[in-house]
């Protein structure tokens, strides 16, 4: 398991960020985005999301239809909230298994995935510090990520 | 109200079938008389978790909608064989429930050999005015509707122009995570109403987010976060959170929602007026209506710009298929029909009524 930490000076800083990682996604990324309510994690996918689009369209919270799905310059992208989920089978039924094959996965609040959570997968885990300022932790297991998230922080 | 109205018994009789979001809904129109509607919840599952309980499950809804277009045709007193069209939402929505609804339409609409209409789940609400109230076109739109929310100016069953809408959440989300943050029961709409009935709005003073920015856009996230915030301060100064303090947080944020609300909607109308309209009127459908401290600031407001406020009743604002019935009856009207290559569409805004991207529609629930 890697890791690296970054201080994220606010919403601006946490946009820049995923404005830079977005060209570097390809399907099959997924990406877990964890912390409380507020912390930034929607925002994040947001920005990522837009940075990807090719033609400017609105980027909703998935909290109630549980996944927004985009096709973008990357490929296809879903973006998903599983505050609401029930069991893992739900993530079956949802068809999100297989779009971490075969997508790029925003994926929010994701302890609900449970051993169905990628092996490959990037962690992204937001803790609001003061104000406006958060601590964005990374983790990951596997090659994809070693060149790419220490690029991020520089 | 019209059932028994002769010049109604030449409009056709429409089965409407709705199962884009929790709930599965079947209803049965003739012209603007709504002889049946029927909705089959999951009510009792909400307090169990944050906001609704999804269904991700097609067959669940596909289940559910034999079970309520049956009730629905009995309920009015008709049969099968009867039906002169089928509507049914085709969008936006939960991938599974759409599924399950368009299939379910065209299996009916071809079994009968009637017109199958898809229907737009958002024009199902922005046209409900029209089956409530009568309202002519143009009119101006607040939709707040699941986690929509956005001013559309109404010229015609298919012709929206949207003046803006929520850059991020939507106002129910920000009830919803309002009552999770302060341990309030779900849906947070009616929870975080009553406990703001009980509480000062003066006390917490928050945020009016993009209310300094020009445009009819609205931003509700950094409300939850500025509550979130007041609350930890609170816990960490006493060590917990008393009765009061939650209901003067909610009493504060309700008074935020309802300030950025009035001034924002005070935009759209005039840009709205600005195109004369013959008849001016505001109607607002959602959940929001169902707050009386947001639907009574609004209806001040209309009362002063000259319009005519109209909210139809919560029952029809709410998901339900009368609405899609409806909107599929405006659409009939025009000669929209759709052929068995209807697609669902997860994505479908009102104002760029565009093809469906390559793909959507294909993935999704399996079952």
């Amino acid at each position: 398991m890697s890791a690296q930490s970054l201080i994220l000076t606010g919403p601006d800083h946490t946009c820049h960020l995923a404005e830079r990682l977005a060209p570097c996604l390809a399907p099959g990324d997924v990406l877990l985005l964890s912390g409380g309510i507020g912390a930034g994690k929607t925002h994040f996918a947001r920005c990522l999301i837009r940075a990807l689009q090719t033609v400017p369209e609105d980027v909703p919270s998935p909290t109630f239809t549980l996944v927004q799905e985009y096709d973008t310059r990357a490929g296809s992208v879903w973006h998903a909230d599983l505050y609401r989920l029930g069991s893992a089978d739900e993530i079956i039924e949802l068809g999100l298994a297989e779009a971490f094959e075969t997508a790029i996965c925003l994926v929010e609040w994701p302890d609900r995935l449970g051993n169905l959570a990628p092996p490959d997968a990037l962690h992204l885990h937001f803790t609001p510090l003061e104000e406006e300022t958060r601590r964005l932790d990374l983790s990951w297991t596997g090659t994809r990520w070693d060149s790419l998230v220490p690029g991020l922080a520089a | 109200m019209f059932r028994n109205d002769k010049s109604m018994a030449a409009a056709p009789l429409i089965l409407g079938l709705e199962s884009s979001c929790d709930d599965t809904a079947a209803a049965v129109l003739r012209g603007r008389a709504v002889l049946s509607s029927v909705v089959m919840g999951q009510n009792a599952l909400h307090e169990a978790f944050g906001g609704v309980v999804p269904e991700i499950a097609a067959r669940a809804h596909a289940e559910r909608l034999d079970l309520c277009a049956e009730q629905a045709l009995d309920e009015a007193g008709v049969t099968l064989a009867q039906v002169d069209a089928i509507a049914v939402t085709a969008g936006p929505g939960l991938i599974g429930g759409v599924l399950s609804g368009v299939m379910t339409a065209k299996g009916l609409a071809t079994a009968l050999n009637v017109p199958l209409i898809g229907v737009n789940h958002l024009a199902g609400h922005a046209l409900t005015p029209r089956l409530t109230d009568g309202l002519a076109f143009p009119y101006l739109m607040l939709l707040v509707s699941g986690g929509h929310c956005q001013f559309l100016v109404v010229r015609g069953p298919q012709d929206f122009t949207r003046l803006g809408g929520t850059i991020d959440d939507a106002p129910g989300e920000a009830f919803d995570k309002t009552a999770r943050i302060l341990g309030l029961p779900q849906p947070g709409g009616p929870s975080v109403e009553a406990e703001a009935a009980m509480g000062d709005e003066t006390r917490f003073r928050l945020p009016r987010p993009l209310l300094d920015r020009e445009g009819c856009d609205l931003s509700f996230s950094g409300l939850k976060t500025a509550i979130l915030r007041q609350r930890d301060s609170l816990v960490e100064a006493q060590g917990g959170l008393h009765a009061q303090d939650r209901a003067d947080l909610c009493a504060g944020f309700q008074a935020a929602v309802r300030d950025v609300l009035v001034e924002k909607t005070r935009r759209a109308i005039a840009a709205y007026l600005s195109e004369t309209p013959a008849e001016p009127a505001f109607a607002i459908a959602g959940g929001v209506a169902a707050n009386q401290t947001l639907r009574a600031a609004l209806e001040a407001l209309c009362a002063d710009a000259g319009l005519r406020f109209t909210a139809p009743p919560l029952g029809l604002c709410t998901d339900n298929a009368a609405m899609i019935a409806w909107a599929g009856s405006e659409l009939l009207a025009l000669g929209v029909t759709h052929d068995m290559t209807l697609q669902a569409r997860p994505r479908w805004p009102l104002d760029r009524d565009a093809a469906p991207l390559v793909g959507h529609g294909k993935k999704g629930a399996k079952a």
